[in-house]
């Protein structure tokens, strides 16, 4: 027998639809201004194995030469992305949903079994529910990286009115690497996330847009 | 409910989720486009620049003097990279030099010795450029304070503008952070006299905003009760900067 159960409450969905453009373009625009002193790489002393970024990276994207454009944009959709990522926090507060998205004393295990298995190394997946470990300790995350480009953002927006906040985060030349660093990781939970979108398939994706998704359940009659 | 039907109560909700989905999608599109599209204010199109302003009026709400850029010992300060030869280019006697002063208390010129006669400040502080690098700076020079006091407008203004003698590069300031406590018209850097490429023979110094308001080699300062014109703010950036 076929049900179609209810997964995803709309205000949810919307949090999480709305966020996605206005993340894009507080990322391309912060690429933008980035760009304008662009001194981070990955290496140690001379040697340098990746530099934030290559000349063709500036060019797909045309992100060269936008350093005031890319503020102007950053500090309007600045607004947005705060004020949805508070609201969203606020209603999964209030309406419970957080007690699926916390992660608990089992969601280490079972992300470490979870992520076993999507390898292929472990055959056998944990028992399915509405999030799993590994989702809980991502989407978790994911709101406490954006807690922290609100603050590092801050540190480096207001350096002065908000010095305890940009001492605190070891300085500005810090705070502003911070930054830089929280995007790199949104743009790996990006990747990690389409890929799973992609395995979990179209009842899953459904789910994240319409509310609802098929679930096959036991026939009691029979 | 069998299979068939679910899949048919489901199908009709996904087309209706998809339409208004899409609808919206196309109407943030739209959106976004407007936005580009519109007519540029100074170098921006003009709803990025009311939102600057917003930005601004609520930063200028929330100003407060008593929060002070953070200092470092002298043993940080380094001498930054001398960005910005706006209005540094034009022939200059610099021993012929004196600074203009307009709305101030009278019309007559101040003297750098003049300048030199107002307590002498030391300050180990973040230089921070809009491009986004920083470096330690020693400045040394007057509190602009304790130069509007001497030689500003009786009655309280609220902008400051300076420019340089030729004229080509300008900055405006509101009263309020030009009137901050680190605020310096700066005669050193790194302990020894300012060399032209850094202002000589006076720049300013003001911690509170990106370095691009620092202008260098002040031909004029201006009390004003309008906002005066800024040269970076004419090309896209935000009037204000403050950090």
């Amino acid at each position: 027998m076929t049900k179609i159960e209810h997964k995803h409450p709309l205000a949810i969905r919307w949090f999480h639809w709305i966020n996605f453009p206005v993340l894009s373009l507080m990322i391309w625009s912060g690429m933008t201004i980035y760009w304008a002193n662009d001194v981070y790489r990955i290496g140690a002393g001379e040697f340098t194995l990746f530099r934030f970024f290559p000349a063709w990276f500036y060019d797909a994207f045309d992100l060269a030469s936008h350093l005031s454009q890319g503020m102007a944009w950053h500090f309007l959709f600045m607004w947005f992305f705060a004020l949805n990522g508070v609201l969203y926090v606020l209603y999964t507060a209030i309406s419970g949903e957080w007690r699926y998205l916390l992660p608990n004393r089992n969601s280490l295990r079972e992300a470490i079994q979870v992520t076993l298995y999507d390898l292929g190394i472990r055959k056998v997946h944990p028992p399915p529910r509405k999030f799993n470990g590994a989702q809980q300790i991502a989407y978790t995350s994911i709101i406490l990286m954006g807690a922290g480009s609100l603050a590092t953002g801050l540190a480096i927006y207001k350096p002065v009115q908000f010095s305890w906040l940009t001492q605190a985060l070891g300085g500005y030349p810090w705070a502003r690497a911070e930054h830089f660093a929280l995007t790199l990781g949104y743009l790996l939970f990006f990747c990690v996330h389409i890929a799973q979108v992609i395995r979990a398939g179209w009842n899953n994706f459904r789910a994240m847009v319409t509310g609802f998704e098929l679930i096959e359940v036991e026939d009691p009659k029979k | 409910m069998n299979r068939v039907d679910a899949e048919k109560v489901i199908r009709r909700r996904t087309r209706r989720s998809f339409l208004f989905g899409g609808a919206v999608a196309a109407a943030a599109f739209v959106g976004g486009r407007w936005l580009y599209t519109r007519r540029e204010d100074a170098g921006i199109r003009w709803p990025l620049r009311r939102a600057l302003e917003i930005n601004e009026q609520l930063a200028r709400d929330f100003f407060d003097a008593g929060r002070l850029a953070p200092t470092f010992p002298v043993s940080m300060a380094k001498m930054p990279r001398a960005n910005g030869g706006v209005g540094l280019r034009s022939s200059f006697d610099a021993a012929a030099w004196t600074l203009k002063v307009e709305g101030g208390r009278s019309d007559s010129p101040v003297t750098l010795a003049q300048v030199k006669d107002l307590p002498r400040v030391e300050i180990v502080t973040e230089l921070k450029c809009i491009e986004g690098w920083s470096e330690v700076v020693h400045f040394t020079g007057a509190r602009f304070s304790d130069f509007a006091a001497k030689y500003g407008a009786e009655d309280a203004v609220e902008y400051v503008g300076m420019e340089t003698p030729d004229g080509e590069y300008y900055v405006g300031l509101d009263s309020d952070s030009a009137m901050h406590p680190q605020t310096l018209l700066c005669y050193e850097m790194d302990g020894k006299p300012l060399t032209a490429v850094h202002g000589a023979p006076l720049r300013l110094a003001i911690p509170v905003k990106y370095g691009l308001k620092s202008i260098k080699r002040i031909g004029t300062i201006r009390f004003a009760e309008s906002r005066p014109a800024d040269y970076w703010a004419e090309r896209g950036y935000d009037w204000y900067v403050g950090l």
